[in-house]
């Protein structure tokens, strides 16, 4: 069987992991980078992904997606607030969010499907072989609907997610596996989008999640935002500019946010700098500054960190090691905060931008049969339950419930004849209906006999994925019954069917994408070598070869934004013919020196 | 006051077997010791020692036997741990993902049985309630009736709540702080109580337990197990009371 890949799936940064004998590694790109931007964008020629994304995210921000993942398994009304930050167009179908992109339209799994494709292209390259199954990381506080949506994601995109595991509790395995912990452990998760915390017990290979709670909605993104928000009204006051109406320019000053603040964890003040329509912009920011306007979100971070000890009957100083993950721990308002809570200093020894991704690797082994030490008992973050009468949610399942688990509900009639019962699946820990999340509707089919005496029972099963799966039987009968769930924020079989075939359809745009920006890649390469080159060799060729090589350059400079890639190639390829000679007559020199500066004994020798 | 009439533990049968579905016993076995893959008998105890492939628990296994533990309530939790983690290097998901699709299933069902069994054993509440569940039928009835002797107090208790309710949304008068005091005070009197159930209630747990290890007529033990599941039970349903009134007081007055 091939490699199964883990693969973090971030609200900013996605990474891809595997596992060898040697352990977890996370496999970079052509560039050296792990990580792949978690950003979409569509060009004239097809869809591109990470790095060129981000670059497009400036220049057409209304044909560029990022942070998709805060829009998995949910409806327009879940994300009212957040609508005004993000520049593209945004409805709703069958309760799922959809995404207005250069006239297409597309579901939020199918743009996080498109980076998962980059991932799995990345992993083949780097392993020359086909990747086809993966352990996909989401947030623990992650509800059924956006695990659901996660999975889809996954199938668009070709890869079969065999399980989805918590992030902190991936990091607690990389990180168990390389200290060799036992006892409590605290995993800190502060990510781009969300925030978790998860407290572990392990003991002789078993990591057992005690307890984990969180915040979907909060992470480094929000933070940015804070950020943003202070310099867009300072621009707006100090330079009479509007940066609400300039898209372009509102993702400038997002993106030298995110800079500032990163840059503010290692020194004590930075200069944010940002390029106005007429004027430049420009604010000293001090870490102190920073801080206090973003304490309110370190302390939003508390309550669920309290109310994960108090589940699992512990004590903050009962912790033995608490463990930092998320790019957004590198605050140091984030350490000291966290310091305080649990009385002791965190760790953070693994990179905690790829900790989740090779804890998804070591994962991914596990499924594989290669590591059988290691065992991972994880919970349920939610607690899962129905609507009774009035209104209220009757819950099934507790919050913090080692999964797999089942609950199993008789259902009977009330009336003569009733041939059906309907039943609304719910997520929460509130009382009423409406506070909770509602995950899917079904209607239990009922023999028509007198009122009472029909019996069905359900069972609600959460399988390892923290994934509910229902199924009926006929008490009386010992029949299985079929249950159609229709999911509330949910796609459809047929709809996730429609969107794996319109993959193919893209994928061969996206090709046509992809190479034109390794043409214009290498294009830039050749033109930025080829000047040096020029600068070295002033003396050693002819005013005549400089003009040709001059003149051929521009050449390769005008045709490399332009959409085919062949012309790129060729330009490229008659470049290298150009400059045959350059090369040799540096090649020549560079020998030469290399020559003159030893002693004749050294060559002979 | 007929609200005061205790549950009669007349109407909790105790059966020789206890378990409700354990009268069908005798004939379990026998489905259970073939293999559902290759139809060889089952010798192992969870894994077919022909073909190795994992057997579903049988639906008559309860908590305790899962578990490899007496019907105790006083119970070695080191052991409970490690069998718990033994079991689940058995039966976990995760160790079937590249099994066929009935392995998986019998994988999946186990853990949850599991999980369950691991859950209701590990508190000292719900094991004393399981246990009662397997020795003397179901429990369903959830006393919505208040302690006897603590009638009156819980009568005003409510009184109280209701217009503290009332008055909380007008805001700081000198009256709603005065009775924001005496009800805090109350719940604290409450909280106590609950603690001295929980102490009487190991009293219980240890009477049990001892009974379980003397050998004397069978009818003698049969009245006096009886005798105390009624008397755990009692404790039981008024500690589930007062601990929602404890929990009512916490989220009205803070």
């Amino acid at each position: 069987m091939g490699v199964i890949v883990g693969i973090d799936l971030g609200t900013t940064n996605s990474l891809i992991a595997f596992m060898d004998k040697d352990g977890p590694h996370v496999i970079p790109g052509p560039d050296g980078q792990t990580k792949v931007p978690s950003i979409v964008g569509l060009t004239d020629n097809g869809m591109i992904v990470g790095e060129p994304a981000k670059a497009h995210l400036i220049r057409d921000p209304s044909r560029t997606i990022y942070s998709v993942k805060r829009f998995m398994g949910k409806g327009l009304a879940d994300v009212e607030d957040d609508l005004k930050y993000f520049p593209y167009q945004l409805h709703e179908k069958n309760g799922v969010i959809r995404i207005e992109m250069g006239g297409k339209t597309f579901s939020p799994p199918q743009v996080s499907a498109m980076i998962l494709k980059e991932l799995k292209r990345r992993a083949e390259e780097y392993l020359k072989e086909d990747i086809s199954k993966a352990v996909v990381t989401v947030p623990a506080y992650f509800n059924d609907s956006q695990r659901q949506a996660t999975k889809d994601a996954g199938m668009i995109a070709g890869l079969e997610i065999l399980r989805i595991i918590n992030e902190p509790t991936a990091a607690s395995l990389a990180y168990g596996l390389q200290k060799k912990t036992q006892g409590l452990i605290a995993i800190y998760d502060l990510g781009g989008g969300t925030f978790d915390i998860s407290i572990l017990k392990l003991k002789d290979g078993i990591f057992e999640v005690l307890a984990t709670n969180g915040d979907t909605h909060l992470g480094g993104d929000d933070f940015d935002q804070l950020l943003v928000d202070v310099m867009v009204d300072d621009i707006f006051q100090t330079q009479g500019v509007r940066v609400g109406e300039n898209p372009d320019l509102m993702q400038t000053v997002r993106l030298e946010a995110e800079r500032v603040k990163i840059r503010l964890s290692d020194e004590t003040q930075a200069q944010a700098v940002i390029k106005l329509p007429n004027s430049t912009y420009e604010k000293l920011w001090t870490r102190e500054s920073m801080e206090t306007l973003t304490m309110g979100l370190v302390e939003r971070t508390l309550a669920p960190c309290q109310l994960a000890l108090k589940d699992a009957g512990l004590t903050a100083s009962q912790i033995d090691e608490v463990v930092l993950v998320g790019g957004n721990t590198r605050m140091p308002l984030v350490w000291r905060k966290v310091e305080e809570l649990f009385g002791q200093k965190p760790h953070s020894e693994l990179n905690p931008d790829e900790v989740v991704a090779l804890g998804a690797a070591v994962q991914a082994d596990i499924l594989g049969g290669h590591t059988k030490d290691l065992l991972l008992l994880d919970v349920t973050p939610l607690s899962l339950g129905i609507e009774t009468m009035g209104g209220v949610m009757s819950a099934l399942i507790r919050r913090n419930t080692t999964i797999p688990t089942s609950a199993k509900e008789m259902f009977t009639t009330y009336v003569d004849g009733q041939t059906s019962v309907d039943i609304h699946i719910l997520q929460g820990e509130r009382e009423l209906v409406k506070d909770n999340r509602s995950l899917a509707r079904f209607q239990l089919k009922l023999p028509p006999l007198p009122a009472g005496v029909p019996r069905v029972e359900v069972n609600f099963l959460i399988d390892a994925n923290g994934i509910l799966q229902v199924t009926a039987r006929d008490i009386r009968t010992g029949e299985a019954q079929s249950v159609q769930v229709k999911p509330s924020h949910g796609l459809t079989d047929d709809e996730v069917e429609g969107m794996v075939r319109d993959s193919f359809q893209f994928a061969t745009e996206d090709i046509k994408a992809r190479q034109i920006i390794e043409a214009r890649n290498e294009a830039n390469a050749i033109i930025v070598a080829t000047e040096k080159a020029l600068g070295r060799a002033t003396n050693l060729i002819s005013a005549k070869e400089t003009d040709s090589i001059r003149q051929i350059l521009q050449q390769l400079d005008a045709v490399k934004n332009g959409d085919d890639h062949r012309a790129i190639r060729a330009k490229i390829a008659e470049v290298e013919k150009t400059t045959h000679h350059l090369a040799e007559v540096l090649m020549d020199a560079t020998l030469k020196e290399a020559l003159e500066s030893r002693k004749l004994s050294d060559v002979i020798k | 006051m007929a609200q005061f009439t205790m549950p009669e533990l007349s109407d909790l049968e105790i059966m020789e077997h206890q378990h409700p579905a354990a009268t069908k016993a005798r004939e379990l076995p026998m489905a259970r010791s073939m293999c559902w893959h290759c139809q060889s008998e089952v010798t192992g105890e969870y894994l077919c020692g022909q073909c190795v492939k994992v057997q579903p628990l049988s639906k008559d296994l309860d908590y305790f036997a899962c578990f490899q533990l007496p019907r105790l309530l006083n119970i070695d939790e080191q052991q409970l741990e490690q069998t718990f983690y033994e079991l689940s290097r058995t039966f976990h998901p995760d160790f079937y993902s590249t099994k066929d699709e009935s392995e998986k299933a019998i994988s999946l069902g186990n853990s949850a049985f599991l999980n369950a069994g691991y859950r209701t054993l590990k508190d000292p509440i719900q094991r004393a309630e399981y246990l009662i569940r397997l020795e003397a039928g179901a429990v369903k009835d959830i006393r919505s009736n208040p302690p006897a002797d603590l009638f009156e107090e819980i009568l005003e208790l409510q009184e109280d709540l209701e217009t503290f309710r009332q008055l909380a949304p007008k805001g700081g008068s000198s009256e709603l702080e005065a009775l924001r005091k005496k009800l805090q005070d109350e719940r604290e009197r409450l909280e106590k109580r609950q603690t001295e159930m929980e102490e009487s209630l190991q009293g219980q747990f240890k009477q049990w337990d001892q009974l379980q290890t003397r050998t004397s007529l069978p009818d003698e033990v049969r009245e006096e197990k009886k005798s105390i599941l009624r008397g755990m039970q009692e404790i039981l349903s008024n500690r589930t009371y007062v601990r929602n009134m404890v929990n009512d007081l916490l989220e009205t007055t803070g």
